[in-house]
């Protein structure tokens, strides 16, 4: 199961994508129950691309919110190109997704 | 037996160095995060090392759509978009948050200069738009009032 999902929306010519990502966004300030801190762990870079042309390069830092939330207009966007997002935390952990236009 | 466990000592501090440095190595997996944009510190050492030569025009090209008061400074959605030509990169600042700049968006000449997400505010702050065009660095801000803090999310 991915953590990523894409959705994709024609308007007028031009595509607006719309992204949602599970991530817990830590920065590594917050205690827990028995009063530890939490680690950081958060989206450090973040890169959506059309038809594997990369569009968007986004650097983050943990000020993003808990399972972060974007949305692009792309000037232009087919049916059926394909839309890809990756992102990569600051543990090294991956993940990336594609969506196609309809 | 104590020499097992002199040995076992051994190993367990070569192991502990091995993950250590692979922890030290992982961020420059990473293409184009800079350490030293998400820095802590205070919003004017920020600024400094974002706009090394401090010109920023304030400019009411910039549209910043944020709420005026936010309830839960845990999620804060913001939107911004702008009407200046040859855009290259959107970030996005958060005058009181232990890291200032929250996020930047480097956007292709293929995209509309318009993104949206939502970002965490320890307490009630300036939050500041930054456009880089080829033309030079602009600025919009906007005071958001927070009624609970972020640092529970």
């Amino acid at each position: 199961m991915s953590s990523i999902k894409i959705r994709s929306k024609r308007i007028d010519g031009k595509t607006q994508v719309r992204v949602l990502i599970a991530h817990p966004m830590e920065h590594g300030r917050n205690r827990d129950k028995a009063n530890q801190l939490i680690p950081a762990h958060f989206i450090q870079e973040l890169t959506l691309s059309l038809n594997q042309k990369v569009l968007v390069n986004c650097a983050m830092g943990p000020s993003i919110s808990k399972d972060p939330y974007f949305a692009f207009m792309l000037k232009g966007g087919e049916i059926g190109d394909q839309i890809s997002i990756a992102w990569a935390d600051n543990l090294g952990n991956k993940d990336a997704a594609d969506h196609v236009i309809k | 037996m104590t020499n097992y466990r002199r040995q076992f000592i051994k190993k367990t501090a070569a192991l502990a160095v091995t993950m250590a440095a692979g922890l030290w190595h992982m961020p420059s997996a990473l293409a184009f995060w800079k350490a030293e944009d998400f820095a802590p510190g205070l919003l004017d050492a920020t600024l400094k090392r974002l706009v090394p030569n401090q010109k920023i025009t304030d400019t009411d090209q910039i549209t910043l759509k944020i709420p005026l008061i936010a309830e839960n400074g845990a999620v804060v959605p913001v939107s911004v978009s702008t009407t200046l030509d040859n855009v290259k990169s959107i970030s996005l600042l958060v005058e009181k948050n232990p890291i200032p700049l929250a996020i930047r968006f480097e956007l292709s000449p293929m995209l509309d200069a318009s993104v949206s997400t939502r970002l965490k505010m320890a307490e009630t702050a300036e939050v500041i738009a930054l456009v880089e065009t080829s033309d030079g660095i602009y600025r919009t801000k906007q005071q958001v009032k927070v009624t609970i803090g972020g640092c529970g999310g």
